[in-house]
């Protein structure tokens, strides 16, 4: 089975965190994270920017995008992609695609985020900011 | 063993800027009394969180305990004020649960522009503006901002003071902003935040040419007004040009502490965290298509950010960004930094019968004969080149300023 595992946590005191402080988290972590690499169980880990960077795509029965962080409760955190892309107005594209044609009768949020990090597999670790 | 601590420090610190904003509502403007709310909720936080954990919102929390106990220092010291409603009074029990006021987004939003506004009050001074800003809404201690800015810790204490009182005489608005007001807050806390970063970005005196910790306010606040007005573009060009020029930090010196040209720069040793940071809240802030002074800034830091090697700079766009940004404003320091992109684009010759007709306008300005020497000494005029080095160094404000022009005399010396 595979298990996605959401940080959740308050983004202005991390910010806040001096930088030795953020590196002994993440050394903390890594002493699971390491161990689940050598056994090859280890998928995907990123690192998103702040939430101040993000820009989101609502859509419906006409799509509007809006600064700032998906910021609704009634809905729910369903699954991501993580996409390659020049800027943020292709991001802001592909989502408008996914969203189809005036949400194609669905209506929900795109959260468009930049990511700060990205380890693709256990192989690639290394390149690891942490 | 003691329990680490710290995470109450860092609530506490992150919390600040809205408790401190809501209770300066409350108290009608009244800093002092704002202040010593504040830390009485501060003071019942560090006996509390330790057992509790952290609330939920801990600002909420320090506004709700520090409104209360505020009410009961004035209720102590004023027996005639009328006494408040007893509804706005709690026993210290789970305070959470019986929160008075639910405090909603915008109302943050209101409470803190205005708490950054009144700190940037037209009547003062920038330098008080800045110093109070630290005070009131970072929670520096007068010590820590006297350091910064090299004065005694009385003297320091003198400013704040003399600056509230002027604060208090103006009398603080408290009504809602309406629109337009409100951009025009806007603009004079994002001048304000502007120049609490450059004063830590290229120090104006002291031993310290860089002071880091003054930057790395000055973008937390940033990042702080973008949460609270996530569509400005201007708010976006301010975060961005912040983090592009700070990614540069640990380049910007030598071991020695010797200044390093941004063409010299070992660019392996930006922050490449900041940077795309900086990118990306550039990126939002095109989408607006509502060009301002700080945009265009940090659109030509992005370009040096951009350029992995100096020669990849495009300086040609960087000589038309300094002519968009002299339409917007004019001012003879954009000019000069036109003209050595001109002499990058195009040639030191040009460059330097564009900045000839500046010279009246900055006879006392640093960068206007280090760049002036510089050009002189590419086109090989060194004698002239040296006369203006050594009025460079007469106007230097930072040992690292004054050291880095006589690299250029060395040099001169040398070849001559």
């Amino acid at each position: 089975m595979l298990y996605a595992i959401l940080c959740y946590n308050d983004e202005a005191a991390v910010q806040a965190w001096p930088k030795a402080k953020d590196d002994a988290v993440i050394a903390k972590r890594r002493t699971v994270t390491d161990r689940l690499a050598e056994q090859g169980r280890l998928g995907p880990v990123l690192r998103l920017m702040n939430t101040t960077t993000a820009t989101t795509l609502r859509y419906g029965a006409e799509p509007v995008v809006i600064d700032g962080p998906f910021a609704e409760t009634r809905e729910q955190l369903l699954g991501l992609y993580v996409i390659d892309v020049a800027s943020l107005e292709e991001a802001i594209e592909v989502a408008r695609g996914m969203a189809g044609r005036n949400g194609d009768g669905g209506s929900g949020a795109f959260e468009i985020r930049p990511l700060r990090a990205f380890i693709p597999d256990t192989a690639q670790r290394e390149t690891m900011i942490s | 063993m003691t329990a680490d601590l710290t995470w109450i420090d860092t609530a506490l610190k992150s919390a600040r800027p809205q408790a401190m904003a809501a209770l300066l509502r409350y108290f009608r403007g009244d800093l002092d009394r704002a202040e010593e709310a504040f830390q009485e909720a501060c003071l019942r936080a560090l006996q509390s969180w330790p057992d509790k954990g952290p609330p939920r919102d801990p600002a909420a929390w320090l506004i709700f305990v520090g409104r209360n106990s505020g009410v009961d220092a004035a209720r102590r010291s004023l027996k005639h004020v009328a006494l408040p409603d007893d509804d706005s009074l709690t026993e210290d029990g789970d305070v959470e649960d019986d929160m008075a006021e639910r405090l909603d987004g915008a109302q943050y939003r209101d409470d803190i522009l205005r708490l950054l506004f009144i700190c940037c009050h037209p009547d003062l001074p920038n330098t008080q503006q800045i110093a109070l800003a630290l005070r009131i809404v970072s929670g520096l201690t007068v010590a820590e901002i006297a350091s910064a800015f090299l004065v005694s810790e009385s003297a320091m204490e003198q400013r704040i003071t003399r600056a509230k009182r002027r604060i208090a005489e103006a009398g603080a608005e408290f009504a809602t902003p309406g629109a337009a007001e409100r951009g025009e807050r806007l603009g004079t806390v994002t001048a304000m935040l502007y120049l609490l970063f450059n004063e830590g970005y290229a120090a104006s005196g002291g031993e310290a040419h860089i002071r880091a910790p003054l930057c790395d306010e000055a973008i937390r606040l940033a990042r702080l007004l973008l949460r609270l007005f996530p569509a400005e573009p201007e708010i976006m060009g301010l975060a961005a040009l912040m983090l592009l020029q700070h990614a540069r930090t640990a380049a910007r010196l030598d071991a020695a502490g010797q200044i390093v040209l941004l063409e010299d720069q070992d660019r392996s040793r930006w922050d490449l965290d900041l940077i795309t940071e900086g990118l990306a809240l550039l990126d939002k802030a095109m989408r607006h298509r509502q060009p301002g002074l700080l945009q265009v800034q940090a659109t030509i830091a992005a370009l040096h950010a951009r350029a992995a090697k100096p020669e990849d700079t495009d300086w040609a766009q960087i000589v038309q960004l300094y002519a968009a940004l002299e339409r917007m404003q004019p001012s003879p320091v954009i000019a000069l930094n036109r003209a050595v992109a001109v002499s990058k684009a195009e040639s030191p010759q040009a460059a330097l019968e564009m900045i000839e007709p500046l010279a009246p306008a900055l006879a006392n300005y640093f960068y206007f004969f280090g760049v002036k020497g510089a050009l002189l000494q590419q086109l090989g005029r060194n004698e002239e080149a040296r006369l203006a080095f050594d009025r460079a160094i007469a106007l230097a404000r930072t040992p690292a300023e004054a050291a880095h022009i006589r690299q250029h005399l060395d040099k001169l010396s040398k070849t001559a």
